[in-house]
């Protein structure tokens, strides 16, 4: 098995140089100048160039990337274009916002929908699996602004919960507070990951009571719950386990379009505005930090589905 | 016998047991139609029958189950007078697994892979509160040490997959008699297994009912392993019962037409000489297909050599118009000799011959003619025929490559082809899926013969078929033989099979040649001790043959010892009875040649092996 | 012994109804009526596979599916006005409600929202369908050439795609639209490359699958060229599953080129498109009369996604359901 995850690990380092390439290469196609961009219309050819040996754009390529892909694993990003302040900082004021939400979300939505999909999986065809596979299946093919919009009216036209959006410090804040504070951004993003991760889990369970060694449970005599719980689940913790980080890392894509939506200050918000500006530095940095994210769930994925495989636990 | 002390108890019985299937539309298929049987204490009752016969699921209702998609339709199923089959699942669960056990075909896939061995054979009595703990890894132990595994001790410590296959087929048995049941159900418990490693299990299973005392019923299409083991036989088609009877009655004197033909499809092991007779015309001939010194392998080659040898040092030549059968366990490099013969895997070292001229190793640089003339025919008809092309375009397509045939000619062609396999000429409109298992094998000869071969490579084409259909078959392939004139290879694990076709024999073991001469040479002594203990574990449907075989000294060591591939002497060492310690374990065999070429690789004497 | 044979023998060709209960008192042997002419078919192998009808809920789809086709063809011909007209030009202001002349109101900057969402449909579904068929001519043939070719130059291919599909579809699609700036074929471009990679994979899968088939093997041992396995041999086999998972990929592609116009990367202004249409309105939710604006182009996308996912589900369960556990 260890030679296993070694593998994996590699497979991950070399992802990250590929993604590393693929962001910092996707940037440096950019049309305009960054400099010219910078400094606008009247600078200067001397400001120009000044401007650009500041940002090192006149090493050869392959300096630059070097010297960026070590500032970024050494928490030196560069400098924003937009805003001339260093990206780390502007990332240090607003990472807690998107930490908060993902973090709640992970922690509210994932039991939920899982105990949902797993419940499913034990009574499949009833009224109850039925309903929940069309609210799922709704789910998954409806773009994020409709869940919110929904939500937005039930909650704040419904419930007359005020503002649709609310953020302000969240220091010394109770689990609640803090809910009911970022309620519809949390809200939108578990409904986001409850509609793949309840499909998921209840086709892994389902796919683990269909085998023969669970009709030789039913034959001996094995109470249903016991064969839920001890025969099927151990065998499908492992898929369970890959379908909860990869959802985790849908987050990272959900959570963009709900930030934007409900105009809330967090990373998401940061890097589309990057793109707006075309702060080439900005989307550099926070492009790579997303990717990273992403990566290091996917290995968080397979090395869980190693590890859940007896298989591979008690070699021969 | 136990069956005389309790001999009136019946333990359970079908009383016009119907079962239907339900389908996609709600309408119900009857698939048991009112059948009527009982199993008495101690009586173990056989159901026998083909694919869709009906047999498992008629089991099962023992059980009170049916698998999804099925119902009870009517009848009853009475286990010690109580109706299990309009019992809840609540009702049922103290019967199952306690008193009623059921034994899977494959016990690879009904282990679950996650917990240990020891827990899921001590789970049903343990959660039935019949046994405590302690009381239940007793039994089990006890279980362990009749069933004649190793290292009994700690083997329910190990995980399903840390165990071989004839292993985990008698864990499977602990794990049901571990609750002392009154009934096991035994579904095909042999059917996936090698000929060695089947008497190895129906010897331990027989012992262990024999022991517990308890009432089986037994599923299996093949007769010969129910003379061995059942008192009584229930003889199924299409969902009804066609016979039923005494072992020995219905061993001895069948009545049904059905059941003769169940009979006769079993094929006796011939005695020596009695290979079939072609002629000799050809005789004189060159070898139509030949290699010379193969070694054979797959992955990275080192020093000339791959890395996982498969076949070591083996000629073959195949004369115009005979059979050569290839026989030998799985993993022995029977395929894989095939596919050297196909061009689909070139031998590291070594040469091939087709009509006296060398062949080209790799299939790509072989000539349209060389390919026309070798042809292939694979064991699963299934994945054989492209599910997508209609059986006229499946047999057309050689005849249009090979001959160029096209139009009228091709039909015409085609129509022959189905008529020389004995199928309807309407079936060129069909898709594979439509036909039965057998008429796709048919096809699938069908297909090697449209392109006029001079050697047909049959690779363990009857395997995957059911007796009687199996039977068929092979008669099929005589006559196309007698009819043709065209040479078989014949692959094979099934002794009887290969011998009553082959005119040749090439026995394997470990990729290597053990011996090889005319059939009735390699079956009349002297014998290589690992071609006896293959002859002496054909099944014989006969009763008391199981006990007499067992006690032979070839089973004694050949039957639970392993095969050892990277042996540097004689492969066949730890399971030889002769075996002489300091020679067969360091030095490989010397070949020994008769002059009736008949070759036997053995340390021994040729005449110590008579 | 063999008098008893023979005796049945004649029973049994004489009269077939009875040859039972006689024998069954000597020997407790039961041998069934018979009929000597009745020969014994080999049984069937499997049940007939039933025939592909679409369930209620796939006509549901196939409902909605024809519809936002016909709307998105149509759309400039049946529009009361155009993208960006105003229907009321005598009195401006902003999300006014339903009225006769604007059915669903009007926007952000007063124009009406149907017809927008009807221009809408036909540029949000047009970019989508397009990029989708881009995806799969670049998937399908770089995944089926992987399969085929050499383990070199498929373990190359292979690593290069995985990279790519280790990223979030989002992040690369702003990549993209940072460097290049967004216009209608960017879009589409983005999406289908980005896509190509989901659809190299099944693809690829789907190719190895069949080449180990002993049909494929046996068409490589008579001497067949590449291109009749892969026309005739592979291409068949795949094609089922590949035309079902063309319509779960239009869905993805909807939703991504959807979730970039909102973001404001996608289609720009004053063009119409459904994800666009969301995030011009937004403001409706905070201080609008009516939350029409926001919520029809929404329930558009929605409606259309779920309809493709209806029909994919009735055909993907009769091919055997394996397509859900690729997704």
């Amino acid at each position: 098995m260890l030679p296993l995850i070694i593998k994996r690990l590699g497979i991950g380092l070399i992802t990250v140089i590929a993604v590393s390439l693929i962001i910092f290469l996707g940037t440096k196609i950019l049309p305009g100048d960054a400099a010219q961009i910078r400094l606008g219309q009247e600078a200067t050819e001397a400001n120009i160039a000044a401007f650009r040996a500041r940002l090192g754009l006149d090493q050869p390529y392959y300096l630059q990337y070097i010297n960026w892909l070590f500032g970024f694993f050494t928490g030196d990003m560069g400098t924003s274009l937009a805003s001339d302040k260093p990206i780390t900082e502007l990332i240090y004021d607003r990472y807690e916002n998107t930490v908060y939400v993902a973090t709640l979300t992970a922690l509210i939505g994932v039991p939920i929908s899982l105990a949902l999909g797993i419940f499913a999986a034990m009574f499949p065809g009833s009224l109850y699996d039925r309903f929940l596979t069309m609210i799922s299946v709704s789910l998954v093919a409806s773009p994020e602004f409709l869940t919110a919009t929904i939500l937005v009216l039930i909650f704040v036209f419904g419930m007359g919960w005020g503002n649709a959006v609310v953020v302000g410090s969240i220091e010394g804040k109770g689990f609640f507070e803090l809910y009911r504070h970022f309620a519809l951004p949390i809200t939108t993003l578990c409904f986001v990951i409850a509609s793949q991760l309840i499909r998921m889990s209840r086709a892994a369970v389902l796919n683990v009571m269909n085998s023969p060694y669970i009709e030789m449970a039913i034959l001996k005599g094995v109470p249903r719950r016991r064969i839920i719980f001890r025969h099927a689940l151990l065998n499908a913790l492992g898929p369970i386990v890959n379908v909860v980080a990869l959802n985790l890392a849908y987050l990272v894509t959900g959570v963009i379009v709900v930030e934007v939506y409900f105009g809330y200050p967090g990373l998401a918000t940061l890097i589309v505005q990057g793109v707006q500006t075309r702060d080439f530095i900005l989307i550099q940095g926070l492009g790579m930090l997303f990717c990273l994210t992403y990566v290091i769930l996917m290995l968080i994925a397979d090395i869980a589905a190693f590890a859940s495989n007896a298989r591979l636990r008690h070699p021969k | 016998m136990a069956k005389q002390t309790h001999k009136d108890e019946i333990i359970f019985e079908a009383k016009n047991l119907q079962i239907s299937a339900i389908r996609d539309d709600g309408s119900e298929l009857p698939i048991v139609k009112g059948v009527d049987f009982n199993v008495k204490r101690g009586e173990v009752v056989a159901l026998i029958g083909e694919s869709g016969s009906g047999k498992t699921t008629i089991s099962l209702a023992s059980l009170g189950y049916c698998k999804p998609g099925l119902k009870f339709a009517g009848g009853e199923a009475l286990f010690k007078g109580q109706d299990v089959s309009k019992m809840t699942t609540d009702e049922l669960r103290p019967i199952r697994g306690e008193k009623v056990a059921y034994l899977a075909q494959s016990a690879a896939a009904t282990f679950n892979p996650s917990i240990r061995i020891n827990e899921q054979v001590t789970e049903a009595p343990i959660l039935h509160k019949t046994k405590t703990k302690e009381q239940a890894d007793k039994k089990a132990l006890e279980l362990y040490h009749a069933l004649e595994l190793p290292d009994p001790e700690n083997i329910g410590n190990r995980f399903p997959h840390q165990v071989s296959g004839g292993q985990l087929q008698r864990l499977m048995a602990a794990m049901a008699l571990c609750g002392d049941p009154d009934l096991l159900v035994l579904d095909e418990p042999t059917t996936a297994l090698d000929v060695t490693t089947q008497i190895e299990v129906l010897k331990a299973f027989k012992a262990v009912i024999k022991q517990q005392g308890a009432a089986a019923i037994y599923v299996t299409h093949d007769l010969a392993v129910v003379a061995q083991i059942a008192d009584h036989i229930v003889v199924l088609y299409n969902g009804e019962v066609k016979e039923a009877g005494p072992t020995d009655v219905l061993i001895n004197s069948p009545q049904h037409p059905y059941t003769k033909r169940l009979m006769e499809a079993i094929r006796p092991m011939p005695e020596a000489g009695l290979g079939e007779d072609v002629g000799d015309e050809h005789l004189r001939d060159v070898p139509v297909l030949e290699v010379n010194e193969i070694d054979a392998g797959y992955g990275k080659i080192v020093n000339g050599m791959p890395s996982s040898l498969i076949l070591k040092d083996v000629n073959v030549s195949i004369k115009r118009g005979k059979t050569v059968g290839i026989i030998g366990e799985s993993g022995c490099g029977k395929s894989t000799l095939a596919r050297v013969f196909a061009g689909l895997l070139p031998p590291a070292n070594g040469s091939i011959a087709l009509d006296g001229e060398v062949l080209a190793p790799s299939l790509k640089q072989r000539s349209h003619e060389e390919l026309r003339k070798i042809q292939f025919v694979y064991q699963m008809a299934d994945t054989a025929l492209n599910p997508r092309q209609r059986i006229g375009d499946i047999l057309g397509r050689p005849l249009e490559f090979y001959h160029g045939l096209s139009g009228k000619k091709k039909t015409a062609r085609v129509n022959d082809l189905l008529e020389m396999v004995e199928l309807p000429s309407q079936f060129a409109q069909r898709y594979p899926h439509e036909l039965s298992g057998g008429q796709k094998q048919r096809i699938n000869l069908a297909r090697a013969l449209a392109s006029d071969p001079e050697v047909v490579l049959c690779d363990e084409v009857t395997s995957a078929l059911d007796t009687i259909v199996g039977a068929n078959v092979i008669e099929l392939l005589k006559r196309l033989r007698r009819d043709l004139g065209v040479s078989f290879v014949f692959i094979s694990h099934d002794l009887s099979t290969v011998a009553s076709f082959a005119d040749e024999i090439v026995v394997l073991y470990a990729g290597r040649v053990a011996e090889q001469g005319p059939t009735d040479q390699v079956l009349s002594p002297p014998y290589h001790p690992y071609t006896r203990l293959l002859i002496s574990s054909v099944p014989e449907p006969r009763v008391g043959w199981l006990e007499d075989m067992t006690e032979t000294k070839e089973a004694v060591s050949g039957i639970s010892g392993t095969v050892d591939i990277d042996a540097i002497g004689c492969p066949f060492f730890k399971r030889c009875p002769h075996a002489i310690t300091g020679t067969c374990d360091t030095t490989a065999p010397p070949r020994q040649i008769d002059n009736n070429n008949h070759i036997i690789e053995c340390h021994l004497d040729t005449k110590d092996l008579l | 012994m063999s008098k008893s044979t023979s005796s049945s023998k004649i029973t049994g060709k004489s009269s077939s109804k009875k040859t039972t209960a006689k024998s069954t008192v000597e020997h407790n042997h039961f041998v069934a009526p018979y009929d000597a002419s009745v020969s014994f078919d080999e049984l069937p192998d499997a049940p007939q596979p039933s025939k592909f009808r679409f369930s209620f809920t796939g006509w549901v789809g196939i409902i909605i599916v024809t519809f936002w086709i016909i709307i998105a063809i149509t759309g400039p011909f049946i529009a009361p006005y155009g993208e960006n007209d105003l229907p009321f030009p005598d009195a401006y202001s902003e999300f006014q409600v339903p009225q006769p002349g604007a059915w669903l109101g009007t926007d952000v900057t007063d124009r009406d929202i149907l017809s927008r969402l009807i221009y809408g449909a036909g540029r949000t579904i047009g970019i989508a369908f397009l990029a989708t068929t881009l995806a799969y001519v670049l998937g399908v043939i770089l995944g089926i050439g992987a399969a085929i070719s050499n383990p070199k130059v498929d373990m190359i291919i292979s690593r290069i795609n995985d990279a790519i599909l280790s990223l979030p579809t989002i992040m690369l699609g702003l990549v993209v639209v940072a460097a290049i700036g967004s216009s209608i074929p960017v879009l589409i471009c983005t999406a289908g490359v980005i896509y190509a990679s989901v659809v190299f994979r099944l693809a690829r899968a789907l190719g190895q699958e069949i080449m180990v088939m002993d049909f494929v093997e046996a068409a490589r041992v008579r001497g067949e060229g590449l291109w009749w396995i892969i026309s005739r041999e592979i291409w068949p086999n795949a094609r089922m599953p590949l035309m079902t998972d063309f319509g779960l990929r239009l869905i993805y592609i909807i939703l991504f080129v959807s979730s970039l116009s909102f973001l404001g990367l996608g289609v720009q202004p004053p063009q119409a498109d459904w994800g666009s249409m969301v995030r011009e309105n937004l403001g409706a939710l905070q201080y609008g009369t009516s939350v029409i604006p926001v919520i029809a182009p929404a329930i558009a996308i929605a409606t259309l996604t779920v309809g493709i996912n209806l029909i994919v589900d009735d055909v993907s369960a009769f091919s055997g359901g394996k397509l859900s556990k690729r997704l």
